[in-house]
């Protein structure tokens, strides 16, 4: 994980995360009708104008945030061109939103594009498999278009190898290829963009899902070219076959920039040891596993691994931790006191063992933990990391009913030590109300709430109620929040707070919640500033789905799975608003062309370029 | 392993071709994968709940019956098969795999490997556990939220190390990838390539080194540091307190404790 870009997630929108371009459809607050903007090409304006024109995009050249530019680009005509000359940084939040073709036609000169797919819910398996979001038809445009595009950043985009082909083929400058929960391609498509794009500067591949089987896999490692690289960062600790490990040594030995680089679990100690020694640059570092190979009679490989961590002043980021002996772990103590950020999401550790390492990490800012950690390792976070402002704690069994052994006790600990927390993701099994009020108070600084007890309709578990006093806490003091994630047993009453007090919430994920259509109503008439909605097996009906009609342009999308909708409160919707695509999604493999009237998935989002063309056979849009 | 990459220029013409040929045949696969994929939507699940299948299999050849954690799920309008209840001794995985509900699982428990704390025991969830809508709930996609990857990644954590007597390395193994005994044993004896299998009538199995006919008896530390005979015990319940292995001469097994009846 990157603190800059952690996973490609918009939660943190202030100045100083401007990296993002503007979004290309309107994001006014009222619900006007808003058309698709200016007319392009238009007659060339008159001569003061243009010299007008040419100050102002010598001036707009240095906005770089996408609210700005999409503030500036709706001034007038003149600015909106300018705007379009001078935008550098594409980014597209829903690929259905717009067509390709106009993107490209309005903006030409693109250095650095960031597209998103499938909705969120799809990583959960909610989205069947081929249902959209190919980058083809906008790598073929881009191809066309973009002679200079240096950047592409994708997120649940499905990418083959072809795909990666015409990017290896098109951009003779490409420098930065990003694909986070991607599928579709292969070590193949990796093999052509290591050996083409000589500019190369991030491959980063972040938890893809690759289609190699494991006779087919090719050696991209050996591809990048011989000479001396100018690699910065390479992730992927997700592409599952093995690799070739000594023409990574050989890569990381030629590429004096590198900073960043996460392998994956074909790598034990012995051979980290190897590329660290290599590498002793390296500021952020994915050790794949962190077992020892083979145990040789008595030679200890500890004392290799300290000189190699003690060499490596740089360091400030450690992750991987795969397969973990927790014996190898004191060779990381003496980059702990520099870590900024520190992932053990998958290292099965008690509190002891990560005791003596956390102690040490006074610097730390992010945090990813395994509950197996407990509510004391949790304790000792707390008392050692002062600075945190981003904790993750996963669950070691992700089942419904499996035995977690964090609870609301380690998060009342964390929210006492650590002060200036901003976002918190909380897998339990065990919560009270008062555990998260007591976060709400002690944490104002929080932006991202995100709290999953993993039991369904679980109340405070001393006092039986049901969670809505938490999350109220929650949305009323935690003015700067922007994404809330709920569970637990809640009633309507939990909406209404949230619709009440959550006026800066942008994404909200709600499981298993609420009692009626009044929940959902309070959601969309209160949160002015929702943009993302997610919910699953919630009893929200036709009539809730129909009071958000006012909101829907306002907003990026919204799913909805196993709730009470049917087709007739979603054709409703289509029909009301022409600017909506709603995709009503079937599981169902059954041929009958009969109509079922209760509807399983809906997933609408405002769009520009309409119903898409590449629907499959389960979903329709109305 | 891989060997040094040389990059003649014939042999990169050769490479070209080779891999013209791969992305052709890959495409193929894909296309026949995505027609018979029956249930898209289940196709991560799928893969995870096929490995939990072939291990509630190896529980009901021990005879003993474990609640499956399996995430499984019906086929929409089709038969509805408890996971496990159809015994599948292949050892590959049929490529239409059917689920079933395993609705039947209470709430906390996890079979024999569990440790003394179960949920359903402790005052406080016990007290959660009564607040829950009385019927047992059905398993459902993709809850708790969390990734196929990181699912995929938290499986296979059993790795043990395995000695073998007279040796002077160690080889560690993942338990999780294998599904019973037979597999195992297969596999220590690739590993050490030593090795032949050789069955006994009573069931018994012995690694034999062909080369002087030393008899080796895989054996085991538990949890409790004690060490059995492998195969003692019921495969899962194996897994989950084995230690380490340690192949020891035949000669030196004698003080083991007696194998224990089959169940």
């Amino acid at each position: 994980m990157r603190e800059e870009i952690s996973d490609m997630s918009e939660d943190d929108e202030t100045g100083e995360r401007a990296r993002w371009a503007p979004d290309l459809s309107k994001n006014r607050s009222d619900d006007s009708d808003s058309g698709p903007g200016p007319p392009i090409g238009d007659s060339p304006p008159p001569f003061s104008d243009q010299v007008l024109e040419n100050v102002l995009e010598n001036v707009l050249e240095f906005l770089t945030s996408r609210r700005d530019r999409n503030a500036a680009s709706a001034v007038c005509r003149s600015w909106y061109r300018a705007e379009a000359q001078t935008r550098r940084e594409l980014f597209i939040g829903n690929c259905y939103a717009v067509a390709p073709h106009r993107a490209v036609e309005r903006f030409q000169s693109i250095k650095s594009v960031v597209l998103k797919g499938k909705p969120r819910f799809a990583d959960f398996n909610l989205v069947p498999f081929g249902w959209g979001a190919q980058f083809e038809p906008w790598v073929k445009s881009f191809g066309a278009a973009y002679r200079h595009l240096e950047r592409i950043c994708l997120k649940r985009m499905s990418v083959t190898d072809k795909d990666l082909t015409i990017i290896a083929e098109s951009f003779p400058l490409f420098k930065d290829l990003t694909l986070i929960c991607c599928e579709g391609f292969s070590t193949l498509g990796l093999a052509v963009i290591a050996e083409r794009c000589r500019h190369l500067r991030v491959l980063d591949l972040i938890e893809d899902y690759l289609e190699d089987e494991d006779d087919e896999v090719v050696d991209w490692i050996s591809r990048f070219p011989e000479t001396t690289t100018s690699l910065e960062s390479l992730v992927f600790d997700c592409v599952t076959c093995p690799f070739n490990f000594d023409a990574l040594e050989c890569l990381v030995a030629r590429s004096p920039s590198l900073q960043r680089l996460r392998v994956n679990h074909h790598v034990a100690l012995e051979q980290l040891r190897r590329l660290m020694a290599s590498a002793p640059q390296l500021t952020h570092l994915g050790t794949g596993t962190f077992r020892s190979e083979v145990g040789f009679g008595e030679v200890d490989p500890n004392l290799d691994l300290v000189s190699a961590f003690g060499a490596s002043r740089s360091l400030v980021c450690l992750s991987g931790f795969r397969e973990i002996e927790p014996e190898f772990l004191p060779a990381i103590y003496p980059v702990c006191a520099n870590l900024t950020s520190l992932n053990f999401s998958f290292a099965n550790l008690t509190a002891e063992e990560l005791n003596p390492v956390i102690r040490q990490c006074h610097n730390l800012q992010t945090f990813w933990v395994l509950d197996s950690v407990g509510d004391e390792g949790l304790r000792a976070v707390a008392e050692s990391c002062q600075d945190l402002r981003e904790l993750r704690v996963f669950p070691l069994d992700p089942t419904e009913d499996s035995d977690s052994s964090v609870s609301d006790i380690g998060l009342q600990f964390i929210s006492e030590g650590c002060r200036k927390l901003r976002s918190i993701l909380y897998f339990c099994q065990r919560m009270t109300n008062a555990a998260v009020v007591a976060m709400s108070k002690n944490c104002p600084d929080l932006v991202v709430f995100r709290l999953c007890i993993m039991g369904r309709h679980l109340p405070d578990r001393i006092t039986g109620e049901p969670m809505d006093a938490g999350f109220r806490a929650i949305v009323m003091n935690c003015k700067k929040l922007t994404r809330l994630s709920v569970s637990g047993l809640l009633t309507d009453k939990a909406f209404e707070y949230i619709g009440c007090y959550g006026k800066l919430i942008r994404t909200l994920s709600v499981a298993f919640a609420g009692d009626s259509d009044g929940g959902l109503r309070y959601v969309l008439e209160g949160c002015t500033r929702l943009q993302k909605l997610e919910i699953r097996d919630s009893p929200f009906g036709d009539a809730s789905l129909i009071s958000g009609l006012p909101f829907y342009y306002n907003m990026r999308f919204l799913w909805m799975s196993s709730c009470n909708l049917s087709m007739r409160g979603c054709k409703e919707v289509a029909r009301n608003k022409p600017n909506l695509v709603v995709e009503v999604i079937r599981d169902a493999v059954e041929e009958e062309e009969e109509e079922i009237e209760a509807v399983e998935k809906l997933y609408l989002y405002r769009s520009l370029a309409g119903a898409r063309t590449d629907v499959p056979a389960f979903v329709k849009i109305l | 392993m891989w060997l040094v990459n040389e990059t003649k220029p014939t042999q990169v013409r050769e490479n070209k071709t080779k891999e013209k040929k791969l992305k052709e045949r890959r495409e193929e696969k894909r296309r026949k994968r995505q027609l018979r994929n029956r249930n898209p939507s289940l196709r991560r699940e799928r893969e995870m709940s096929v490995e939990t299948e072939r291990s509630s299999t190896e529980s009901e050849v021990s005879g003993l019956d474990y609640e499956e954690t399996a995430l499984t799920l019906r086929l929409p309008g089709g038969t509805s098969r408890v996971a496990g209840s159809e015994p599948d001794r292949k050892r590959g995985f049929s490529e239409t795999v059917e689920l079933g509900l395993g609705s039947d699982a209470p709430v906390g428990t996890r079979g024999v490997g569990s440790t003394d704390d179960q949920s359903d025991e402790s005052p406080e969830s016990q007290a959660s556990v009564a607040e829950k809508p009385p019927a047992p709930k059905a398993r459902v996609v993709g809850w708790p939220p969390v990734r196929s990857f990181r699912k995929n990644v938290m499986k296979s954590c059993k790795l043990v190390k395995v000695a073998v007597d007279g040796a002077p390395y160690l080889r560690k193994v993942d338990l999780e990838a294998y599904t019973g005994y037979h597999q195992l044993l297969t596999a220590l004896q690739e590993m050490f390539s030593c090795f032949t299998i050789r069955n006994y009538p009573d069931e018994e199995r012995k690694l034999v080194d062909p080369v002087n006919g030393t008899e080796y008896v895989p054996t085991y530390e538990d949890k409790e540091g004690d060490w059995m005979l492998v195969g003692d015990v019921p495969w899962k319940m194996f897994v989950e307190s084995c230690k380490r292995v340690r192949l020891m001469k035949s000669s030196e097994a004698v003080n083991l404790a007696p194998r224990a009846q089959h169940s």
